[in-house]
């Protein structure tokens, strides 16, 4: 099972890698996503996959049964899901604000903060025209 | 959009959504449950009664800013980490005080405290971002 | 159990709440500022105190014994990140009251400076990987909204570069982390470091090192990875460039540093000898970018990752002189660099605009604020008696000392390129008399108008410099305390016996 989760890893990596190499942000945002779940995927991986009893202490004892599962990586994973899962609200609604002040979703096109030299050769057009 | 069937399900949903929310708050103690997921449900009722009647009228019934409760939901979680200082224990630990009610045992900690903390972050959170969205879309 | 390692944290929150609340009240908000840092101030100073004679000074959240539940820790290196930051964050509330406009301060700006300075000491405190990457987190969520607050256009575009590049950085960490704890099974740092060195393939350890080789660097800003930062750092209004200025890119120099000296020991020839040539390339890319750019903040920013390689040196010459030179440099370039930052927005102030070739005749009309820039750029570029002069020298010492001839060349080479640009910002802004045909000031000036305004700004510029000063000249009493930050981070047993305990 753990081959099968690590290749699922590396292969969510890959994807997001791919969709943040696009020039259009909005995939860049879903690029981003689907690298957080990869990123979760390692964690619950490395925790160990076993099927094991409920980390719970039952009633009159100090320990839990023997062959517990860990309930620690989940622990770990749900913290992480809240937090990217504000993170990349924050990034779609920046996506959003962005298009709307600069017209555009397009990155290389973004050149308010940074802009082009003079005699620099600048992008134009949209990046949904490079991509059909 | 007025949806008559909505408004009357969402005027009895209200008080039923709230009272479920705070039941699963407490009941986050000892079994499934929690500040969390029992202030998402909280602020579920409220944006239920958004879509129905509107965010001005869902801010009328909430009479609270939700900024206010998001504020008041951190200094709630903040302070029930300092009564362990009060006693003399490290940060966050937990201080109960056990209560012999007939022949159960009632107890009252720091963590109930903190848990209705972060139900009122959650609430204020969520309907913070929900009213503002559904403002700037009508 | 030590209770002040809990206030660095709960104060910016308790005042941060309190902002929330009161926040349709601006000048109680603005009043909870500057009232917030003076008491972060006055325990940083506690914390420094309490290490100084006791040592290393640790806490454990909720009464769980280490390594089960998260610890709070502080050393030295620690404690003199609290301090700088209560510093800075006093500094930057003092100039904010002058230079952040109504509308921002309404929209939470007070608060999400509070949140902010709690993020970054939580960084500092914790002795837990995994507690590291969510105070990471709390930072950079008030940061990306820093940043974007306003909404102005250069905002949002430096703000789509700065959240996507540094959400790339957060998730190699997490990714690291998860590495580390499939490899160890814990998570608390000391811990990790006891059972890191029992793995038996090292080969692992090193490889899963570059994760957070490339993700604190990334968060530093090094070379390659520094393209985010001159990209957004000139786009908010000053007073919080200076405040990440100050503190974002060197919470991820302070992350190197505890990883690679509590963590990562295992194949220092390899691992450290990149962090050396990686510093080396940053110094000079930095200063290189920082030479051509004619926008004031713009060329202070390439300086920033310029600095940072110097900060990175002494942790890749891993060698006690090398980390105090480390330790002295981020002290004295927080100070320095946020210093510059300051004076950039009174300049803005006065004759409206960023650009060096709209800039001109300050030096005339304002010899003050002319020798208040002086005073840190001089500092920056290693001008003995100020503080840049000794954590050069330090490095330089302590890079000769290892062989290291090159890096160090290059080194002293970037300081003189350094000079150049400094002197490039004072001939063109302070020296040439006001060009006639400058375009009218746009809408580039910020906050309060007027003289009152100016004033309020250069408190915080006036006790900066005096601290770039005091440092240059109390250099050896300072050098010294770094001596013990440089022992500590090195001898790794201290750390760990005081989080689990003595064996």
């Amino acid at each position: 099972m753990e081959p099968l989760l690590a290749i699922m890893a590396g292969f969510l990596f890959a994807s997001g890698l791919y969709l943040m190499l696009r020039r259009n942000y909005v995939r860049v945002v879903i690029g981003l996503i689907l690298i957080s779940n990869a990123a979760n995927l390692v964690i619950f991986t490395m925790g160990r996959l076993a099927r094991g009893n409920p980390p719970l202490v039952a009633t009159g004892e100090t320990m839990p049964a023997e062959g517990f599962a860990n309930p620690l990586p989940q622990a770990l994973i749900l913290t992480a899901i809240v937090i990217g899962f504000g993170l990349l609200a924050f990034a779609l609604v920046l996506a959003y604000r962005a298009y709307r002040e600069l017209g555009t979703v397009d990155v290389d096109a973004m050149r308010v903060a940074e802009p082009p030299y003079p005699g620099e050769k600048t992008v134009s057009g949209t990046p949904d025209q490079e991509e059909a | 959009m007025k949806s008559l069937i909505l408004q009357t399900i969402a005027r009895l949903l209200l008080p039923l959504m709230i009272l479920f929310s705070v039941f699963l708050m407490l009941r986050g103690h000892n079994e499934p449950g929690g500040g969390f997921i029992g202030g998402l449900v909280g602020a579920g009722a409220f944006s239920l009664y958004a879509v129905a009647f509107g965010p001005a009228s869902a801010r009328g019934v909430l009479r609270a800013d939700p900024r206010t409760l998001l504020g008041l939901g951190l200094l709630v979680t903040v302070l029930s980490g300092f009564f362990a200082m009060v006693l003399g224990d490290a940060f966050l630990t937990g201080q109960w005080l056990i209560f012999h009610i007939g022949e159960a045992d009632f107890h009252l900690g720091t963590a109930l405290l903190f848990d209705i903390g972060v139900y009122l972050v959650v609430v204020g959170a969520t309907l913070t971002v929900i009213f503002s969205l559904e403002e700037e879309s009508t | 159990m030590d209770w002040l390692l809990v206030l660095p944290l709960a104060i910016p929150l308790f005042f941060g709440v309190v902002s929330i609340l009161a926040r349709n009240n601006l000048l109680l908000q603005r009043w909870f500022g500057v009232l917030g840092m003076v008491v972060l101030l006055v325990v940083s100073i506690a914390i420094l105190i309490g290490v100084r004679t006791q040592g290393i000074l640790v806490d454990q959240m909720g009464n769980w014994i280490a390594p089960f539940g998260i610890t709070l820790v502080a050393d030295h290196l620690t404690a003199f990140m609290v301090l700088i930051t209560a510093i800075m964050g006093l500094a930057v509330a003092i100039y904010s009251l002058a230079n952040i406009d109504a509308e921002r301060e309404s929209f939470g700006y007070y608060p999400l400076l509070h949140i902010l300075l709690m993020g970054v000491n939580g960084v500092f405190l914790t002795g837990d990987l995994f507690n590291m990457y969510v105070w990471f987190e709390v930072m950079l969520i008030t940061s990306f909204v820093l940043l974007a607050l306003g909404n102005r256009k250069e905002q949002m575009d430096g703000a789509i570069k700065y959240v996507t590049i540094n959400l790339v950085s957060s998730l190699v960490f997490l990714s690291g982390v998860g590495i580390l704890y499939g490899m160890t099974g814990t998570l608390n740092m000391a811990d990790m470091a006891v059972r890191l060195d029992a793995v038996d393939s090292p080969g692992l350890v090193t490889t899963a090192s570059m994760f957070f080789l490339v993700s604190f660097g990334i968060k530093a800003a090094v070379f390659p990875l520094f393209f985010w930062l001159p990209a957004s750092y000139h786009t908010p209004p000053v007073a919080v460039s200076a405040i990440f200025a100050a503190l974002l890119s060197k919470v991820g120099v302070y992350a190197l540093i505890r990883v690679f000296t509590l963590l990562f020991v295992q194949e220092t020839g390899y691992t450290h000898q990149i962090i050396l040539w990686v510093a080396a390339v940053t110094m000079l890319t930095g200063v290189l970018g920082a030479v051509m750019q004619t926008e004031f903040r713009k060329l202070l920013s390439f300086h920033i990752i310029s600095q940072i390689g110097y900060m990175i040196m002494g942790l890749g010459l891993y060698s006690p002189l090398g980390i105090v030179g480390s330790v002295f440099y981020v002290i004295h370039n927080i100070i320095a660099k946020t210093n510059l930052f300051l004076v950039s927005g009174v300049a803005n102030r006065i004759a409206g605009s960023f650009h060096l070739k709209h800039l001109g005749g300050l030096y005339r009309k304002h010899p003050f604020l002319s020798i208040m820039f002086i005073i840190p750029a001089f500092g920056l570029a290693g001008f003995p008696p100020l503080s840049g002069f000794w954590a050069k020298l330090t490095l330089t010492i302590a890079g000769l000392d290892a062989r290291e001839y090159v890096v160090v060349g290059i080194a002293l080479f970037v300081g003189l390129l350094t000079l150049f640009s400094m002197t490039k910002i004072f001939a063109e802004a302070f020296w040439k008399p006001l060009p006639s045909d400058r375009p009218k000031p746009a809408a580039e000036v910020e906050g309060i108008p007027g003289v009152a305004g100016i004033r309020t700004m250069m408190v915080p510029i006036v006790l900066l410099a005096v601290m770039t000063v005091v440092l240059g000249l109390g250099a050896g009493l300072f050098i010294n305390v770094s001596l013990d930050a440089a022992e500590e981070l090195l001898d790794r047993t201290r750390y760990i016996n005081a989080v689990l305990g003595d064996p």
